[in-house]
C-alpha cells in the first residue's frame, strides 16, 4: 500500500521529520508509543537487536529511557528524554538525547497524530539544536549528491521540500 | 575484534564526514571532483574565493578522508575517495531500515490491538458465521 510508506522530510532548517499512515484510530497508536509493554514489542530494533529497556513515566516532567542490545556481541545503545508535553491521544513532545550522540546538544522530538477515517496519520518530528546539528545528522549528504551510492538516498529522501 | 572501540571509531568517523558535508562550498568542491580530479587552482575558479581560503576548506576534507592527493606532483590534483561518503550513506539506510522495520511491526500490533478491543467491546458470542469476517466487522464499525 502506498499510503503506508514512510516519507523522511525536513521541513524547516532544524528538522527531520516522518510520516507514516497506519490503518488504525490514533487512540491506539497513542497507547503503542506510550504503553512501555507495547513499545517493546515493535520499537526493538533490526533483525538481531533487541529491547532489554523501556523506560516511560508519562508526565510532564516525566523520564523515558530505552536501550537497545545487539544480542550477538552485546553492543548496546541507548537514548532517553524528558516529556515536556502529553495532549492523549494527539500529541506528545519530549527531549532526545543517545548515549552515543554524534550530534551536538539535545534534540526535541514531537510525535503528532491526526486521525481521519479510521486510519492516522503519523509525524514524528525532530529538532535539532541547529541548522548545522541537523545538517550533521541527515541532510548534508543529499544535498551533495556526489557519488552513485546517492541514488538510495534520493529515495531516501524522496518526500524532500 | 573489539566491538565498542570499533563502534567508537565508526562514528568519530561519521561525526567526520558529516562535520565536513555541513558546508556548501565543500560539497560543491566534492561535486566538482566527482567528475575528476582538479588541482587547487582549477577548484578555486568557480568560486568567488581565494586559493587558501580553498586550500582550509580542501584540508577539512582531507582529514575526513573525503579526497586525497593524485599522483601528479606538479599540479597536486585533489581527488574524491568514495568510502566515508558510501558509510554515511549507509548509516542513513539504516536510519531508514530501523523505522521501516520497526512501523511494519507496529501495523501488526495495532491489528491484533484493534482485534482484542473488538472482542471487548462485543462479548456476545458470535457464531461461526461472522466469526470468520474480520472484514465485515470493520466495516460495521467505521459506519
Amino acid at each position: 500500500m502506498n499510503s503506508d510508506k514512510l516519507q523522511i522530510t525536513t521541513p524547516s532548517d532544524r528538522e527531520i521529520a516522518l510520516t507514516r499512515v497506519f490503518n488504525a484510530p490514533r487512540r491506539l497508536v497513542f497507547d503503542a508509543f506510550t504503553k512501555p509493554e507495547l513499545v517493546k514489542r515493535w520499537l526493538s530494533g533490526l533483525p538481531g537487536w533487541s529491547m532489554p529497556v523501556c523506560e516511560i513515566d508519562l508526565r510532564v516532567g516525566g523520564k523515558y529511557r530505552y536501550v537497545w542490545r545487539q544480542d550477538s556481541d552485546g553492543t548496546e545503545m541507548g537514548m532517553g528524554g524528558v516529556y515536556r508535553e502529553i495532549v492523549k491521544p494527539e500529541r506528545i513532545v519530549a527531549t532526545e538525547k543517545f548515549d552515543q550522540a554524534w550530534y551536538s546538544g539535545e534534540a526535541v522530538g514531537t510525535v503528532s497524530l491526526v486521525e481521519q477515517g479510521g486510519k492516522t496519520t503519523l509525524t514524528q518530528t525532530m529538532l535539532y539544536e541547529s541548522k548545522e546539528t541537523r545538517d550533521a545528522v541527515l541532510k548534508s549528504p543529499m544535498e551533495s549528491g556526489v557519488a552513485a551510492s546517492y541514488d538510495r538516498l534520493a529515495d531516501l529522501l524522496g518526500g524532500t521540500k | 575484534m573489539e566491538p565498542i572501540g570499533y563502534v567508537k571509531g565508526a562514528l568519530a568517523q561519521l561525526d567526520a564526514t558529516f562535520a565536513a558535508l555541513a558546508d556548501p562550498t565543500r560539497r560543491a568542491i566534492l561535486a566538482r571532483l566527482a567528475s575528476g580530479e582538479a588541482s587547487v587552482n582549477e577548484l578555486a575558479e568557480p568560486f568567488a574565493m581565494s586559493q587558501p581560503a580553498i586550500s582550509k576548506h580542501l584540508k577539512v576534507l582531507e582529514r575526513a578522508g573525503l579526497i586525497s592527493r593524485g599522483l601528479d606532483a606538479q599540479r597536486r590534483p585533489r581527488k574524491l575517495e568514495a568510502k566515508p561518503l558510501a558509510e554515511a550513506n549507509e548509516w542513513l539506510e539504516r536510519y531508514r531500515q530501523f523505522w521501516e522495520v520497526s512501523f511494519g511491526r507496529l501495523d501488526a500490533l495495532l491489528l491484533e490491538m484493534a482485534d482484542a478491543e473488538l472482542k471487548t467491546r462485543q462479548p456476545k458470542t458470535l457464531d461461526s458465521r461472522t466469526h470468520g469476517k474480520k472484514r465485515g466487522h470493520t466495516k460495521r464499525n467505521r459506519k
